[in-house]
């Protein structure tokens, strides 16, 4: 256990750890935001291990999110299954899926594997909404007596915080984990040269697979819990685009390959989203709720010209000191 | 049954060439410099406004709303190559397709605040054609003509004129394009422009026909996506091929089966191309 | 100078989050008490301890609209029913409960982007942060479902109106309230009206929208006709985001039906209409959802003609305090008359049902509150299952057993039909039921 002794390790953990303790120290509305933020931090870091290590830009990845959700509401809703064995159901089939389409479609590279990965969220979509098990173009609804099983809403409503929680503290670590291990420098190997990392005697087909997989794992999980909560769900929510372009823009934001970076990244973007959303400012005339858009768009181009190696990436390159505490 | 083939497969041409011209657009900027532009659906919806808001704001014929269009569109690319594209062109793939994506944000953004999200029509007719069991809307069938028009215009523009030259050699080989002294930037930037310019102008040849929201490029991005990749990225001529074959995948696939499985199969076609024949079905092997 | 523009933009960036992380902190020290009605408790108290005759409170009522996206026009009349009753009943000086309270009322609204994601947010944030005493529904049934798991999640009312699908009421929710006529029940008339009306019609079409309102009118709708002997010749969605409707109309033209029936809502459904007079299809008969009754649907021209829709309400609906008497139903609320013109009054144009919808949601909450004496949750809540009420708008009785808990059980449909007048001017006629005839059905 050579990490524990990482200053690093114990300041991305802090960072989770400080934001799970605000967020439930504050009663339900600071809970709602916070966990919004837990959320995509969770599937930010998931995300981060395929973009930010291995460098393959998936632009579907959210798919996984969505189909997990899927597998497991159905599961709860159906069979009545345990939302935590629905969880990890749902957490399995997105590996699955990952890894039937990561052997087939991480052959391709750059530009060709972003269309793809569109394209399969696209499909999927349009697939979930011809199986009527899946309740369609309508989706699926809990009935409220489920959550009775949990204590009632208000309890319920806490534990898939704590969950949520977890979850987003466990992916941090399999982050870092994954960062400092022999596999880790296989992925950032692949990131730099494929070519040359396949010369050098990394199996790159394997271990892109295995990051496409552990990347989609956890959404795949976070997909149920917070389906769980909303009580409903349907393809247009579950598969949506925008929220997989969200997810790259959180990383980007934060300083992608980096541990704290998508941390950092899903909540500054998820409470920039929010304060804009529902502020009563004016610029040029217009109120700012009404171009949020356009703002957070504006920040991206800031960052994606000048800083594109993210607010993380720029601290590591200012000292030697923060490259060693900020991983 | 007969009747019913004859008239969706009608409508799916109309409207693919008009898909067609769209993709084309997004795969001139793909074969030129290797981005691919994620604002490519905002810039179909400022088309849509521009022609919308000529014809109900200016009194301006459609038609000549498609040229104030065009002109825009040209204008507004070349503000998004120096702007947003030109820093990131030889930075890894990520950076031009947020920086794009980053565009289509701020577009969206400031568009919804001005024209909200809600739909309008422009309520421009064109009378009724009618041939045998074929019934379309006149605007429809002129829009389709005017696509296939546009692109011999481009292709006239490509293969005839030192500018057009310029884009192929530039698309071809920049660094050897640049030391036979041509001006690679001003190049990729005209590069850039025109493809915008036939976004905008797919999406006004669409909104004469069609309702539409500032959100609406979205889902013709898409199909542009997957046209691209059926005619092969960077060809233009594959793309106005892949366009009507998509129009036509969205006319007859109804006639078969619910017409909910049509963007399964559009997009499963889409994934296994990529896969299997990525040059497109009409591209040369690598 | 490159180094410049990059500190720049880092401090700007800074700045920028800075700016944003202090956002949620702020709200979030209110936060810490939950309870629905911090706000409204402390200018009661303050009210009470020195005069209780005359004890003020203001009730906070949330609620989200669609002021962009797909519902933007049904939810922008619903908004403007819902203030018009606002303001009459605050301009009247408000509510006075049996212990002298008098009650003023306070709408807090946020734009839910006709979008289901932002919808639970935004309801959690009226519920809890905002401290609404009441909530009422977002328009359509899509939004409205996401909604009532929040409201019942916070223990809160929830009046739904411009949500009609039956299933939300089956889910186990013991506080949602439904003011319009369900789904299984809103376009069975237009079966009926073609039984008495065109004998000869046996082919139907049924197309809808993929949602969840329109599907369950759907699926309603074949059942009753296949029970009256009809011959369903297609049943069919189509996507919501749906602008070219030339595939699908080919299909429904190898159909040959006698008449179409479904659509969704106003979006969709006027362009399914303008698209069907673009191809000329020849069919005799044809009623679509929640678009017709909208008068912005005769911007159509001779593309609305012919077409048949249901309505919640009509303007032509008489409905009298004195029939209310004689059916010993208590009658709340203007006569249509008086609605119409304060309605025309404040926004220029004649209402629609969904307007009277909205005006209707703020009624039915003020009478239970009334009934109930009290803001008290469960008071209002057992007011509401007891309610037995008559408006403008028609009866009105909510379902208490738990199967179907706030299912609206009193009100009845009626269907309009755009037709032309003598001078060629497009006139929305009532044609069913029958009793309440304007003019005679035609057909396109």
């Amino acid at each position: 256990m050579r990490i524990l002794r990482n200053l690093s390790f114990w300041i991305a953990v802090g960072v989770v750890v400080l934001i799970i303790a605000y967020g439930a120290t504050g009663g339900a509305i600071r809970r709602e935001t916070w966990f919004t933020v837990l959320l995509f931090v969770g599937l930010a870091s998931s995300l981060n291990i395929l973009l930010g290590y291995t460098g393959y830009v998936s632009f579907g990845h959210i798919v996984f999110f969505g189909f997990g959700g899927y597998i497991g509401f159905w599961a709860i809703d159906t069979l009545g299954m345990n939302l935590w064995l629905a969880a990890l159901l749902g957490g399995l089939v997105s590996a699955l899926l990952a890894l039937g389409l990561g052997l087939a479609i991480l052959r391709l590279r750059g530009a060709y594997f972003a269309l793809a990965t569109i394209g399969i969220l696209e499909a999927m979509k349009a697939l979930v909404i011809n199986i009527p098990a899946l309740g369609g173009p309508n989706g699926m609804e809990l009935n409220f007596s489920v959550y009775r099983g949990y204590g009632g809403a208000a309890t319920a409503l806490w534990m898939v915080y704590w969950s949520v929680a977890a979850i987003a503290l466990i992916v941090v670590i399999t982050s870092y984990i994954v960062k400092k291990s022999k596999f880790g420098l296989g992925l950032m190997a692949i990131r730099e040269d494929e070519d040359a990392a396949e010369i050098m005697g990394v199996v790159a087909p394997r271990a892109k697979t295995w990051a496409y997989v552990i990347s989609a794992f956890f959404p795949g999980i976070l997909g149920v819990l917070f389906f769980f909560k909303q009580g409903i769900i349907e393809p247009g929510s579950a598969f949506r685009l925008q929220l997989s372009i969200e997810m790259l823009v959180m990383v980007m934001l934060g300083g992608s390959g980096t541990v704290l970076g998508p941390i950092l990244g899903a909540g500054a973007y998820q409470i920039l989203r929010g304060t804009l959303l529902t502020s009563d400012l004016e610029l040029l005339g217009m109120k700012v709720k009404d171009i949020q858009l356009a703002v957070a768009g504006v920040l991206l181009l800031i960052i994606v010209l000048f800083i594109p190696v993210g607010a993380i990436g720029w601290l590591r390159t200012r000292s030697a000191t923060l490259r060693r505490i900020l991983e | 049954m007969i009747d019913q083939l004859l008239a969706s497969v009608t409508d799916g041409m109309l409207v693919g060439v008009v898909y067609g011209l769209a993709a084309m657009g997004l795969t001139l900027i793909f074969g030129v410099m290797n981005v691919i532009n994620l604002a490519h659906g905002p810039i179909m919806a400022l088309g849509m406004f521009t022609v919308y808001l000529a014809y109900t704001s200016l009194g301006l014929n459609p038609f000549l709303g498609l040229l104030l269009a065009a002109g825009l569109g040209l204008i507004l690319g070349v503000i998004i190559y120096w702007g947003a594209v030109h820093r990131v062109i030889d930075a890894p793939h990520l950076s031009s397709l947020l920086s794009t994506f980053s565009v289509n944000m701020i577009i969206i953004g400031i568009g919804t605040a001005i024209f909200s999200t809600s739909f309008r029509n422009v309520d421009y007719s064109l009378g009724i054609v009618t041939i045998g069991p074929i019934t379309v809307p006149g605007t429809r069938f002129t829009s389709a003509l005017l696509a296939l028009g546009i692109t011999g215009l481009l292709y006239l523009f490509l293969y005839r004129t030192r500018p057009g030259k310029y884009v192929r050699a530039v698309s071809d080989n920049r660094t050897s394009a640049g030391l036979m002294g041509i001006a690679s930037n001003r190049v990729l930037a005209l590069s850039f422009g025109l493809g915008t310019m036939l976004a905008a102008l797919a999406g006004g040849l669409i909104a004469m026909a069609l309702p539409f929201t500032i959100l609406s490029g979205g889902s013709y991005e898409l199909k542009s996506f997957v046209i691209v990749v059926l005619g092969g990225l960077g060809n233009p001529i594959g793309a106005l091929l892949g366009g009507v074959i998509l129009g036509l995948i969205e006319g007859l696939v109804p006639v078969f089966t619910k017409i909910t499985w049509v963007p399964v199969i559009e997009f499963v076609l889409f994934v296994l191309i990529l896969l299997v024949r990525p040059q497109g079905l009409f591209g040369a092997k690598q | 100078m490159k180094r410049l523009t990059i500190l720049a933009s880092v401090l700007l960036i800074m700045a920028l989050l800075a700016a944003c992380a202090g956002g949620p902190a702020a709200p979030a020290s209110t936060g810490s008490d939950t309870s629905a009605d911090t706000a409204s408790d402390t200018t009661a108290d303050t009210g009470s301890s020195e005069a209780p005759a005359t004890t003020a409170q203001e009730v906070l009522i949330g609620y989200t609209a669609s002021n962009t996206g797909k519902y933007n026009v049904e939810s922008s009349r619903q908004v403007n029913g819902f203030d018009l009753w606002m303001k009459q009943v605050n301009d009247a000086g408000g509510l006075t409960l049996p212990d002298g309270t008098v009650l003023t009322f306070a709408g807090k609204s946020y734009d839910d982007e006709s979008n289901t994601d932002r919808v639970q947010e935004l309801y959690t944030r009226l519920a809890t942060e905002d401290g609404a005493n009441f909530l009422i529904s977002p328009y359509s049934s899509g939004l409205t479902s996401a909604s009532s798991v929040i409201a019942e999640q916070y223990g809160k009312v929830m009046v739904t109106t411009g949500a009609a699908s039956d299933d939300t009421y089956k889910q186990g929710y013991t506080g949602v309230y439904q003011v319009y006529t369900p789904a299984s029940k809103y376009l069975t008339g237009a079966v009926d009206m073609l039984k008495a009306d065109a004998p000869d019609a046996k082919k139907l079409a049924i197309v809808h929208e993929n949602d969840k309102f329109s599907t369950g009118v759907a699926e309603s709708v074949k059942a009753y006709a296949e029970g009256l002997g009809y011959e369903i010749v297609l049943f069919e969605g189509y996507d919501s985001a749906t602008t070219d409707f030339a595939p699908f109309i080919n299909k429904i033209q190898q159909s040959e039906p006698d008449a179409i029936l479904g659509g969704g809502h106003f979006q969709d459904g006027s362009t399914f209409a303008r698209q069907l007079a673009e191809k000329q299809v020849d069919v005799p008969w044809v009623a679509l959802l929640v678009a017709p009754p909208e008068p912005t649907f005769a911007e159509l021209g001779d593309a609305a003609v012919g077409v048949i829709g249901p309505s919640q309400w009509e303007p032509q609906a008489k409905f009298t305090a004195e029939a209310a008497a004689a059916d010993g139903i208590t009658w709340a609320g203007p006569t249509g008359d008086e609605f119409g013109q304060a309605y025309m009054d404040a926004y220029g144009e004649e209402p629609s049902y969904h307007a009277a919808g909205g005006y209707i949601a703020g009624l039915v909450l003020a009478e239970a509150i009334k009934n109930a004496g009290s803001l008290d949750d469960a008071a209002v809540k057992k007011a509401m299952d007891e309610l037995d009420l008559m408006t403008f708008y028609g009866h009105l009785q909510f379902e208490s057993g738990a199967d179907a808990h706030g299912l609206q059980t009193g009100h009845d449909m009626v269907f309009v039909q755009w037709q032309k007048d003598a001078d060629g001017n497009l006139v929305k006629e009532v044609v069913w039921p029958a009793a309440g005839r304007t003019a005679d059905p035609i057909t396109r």
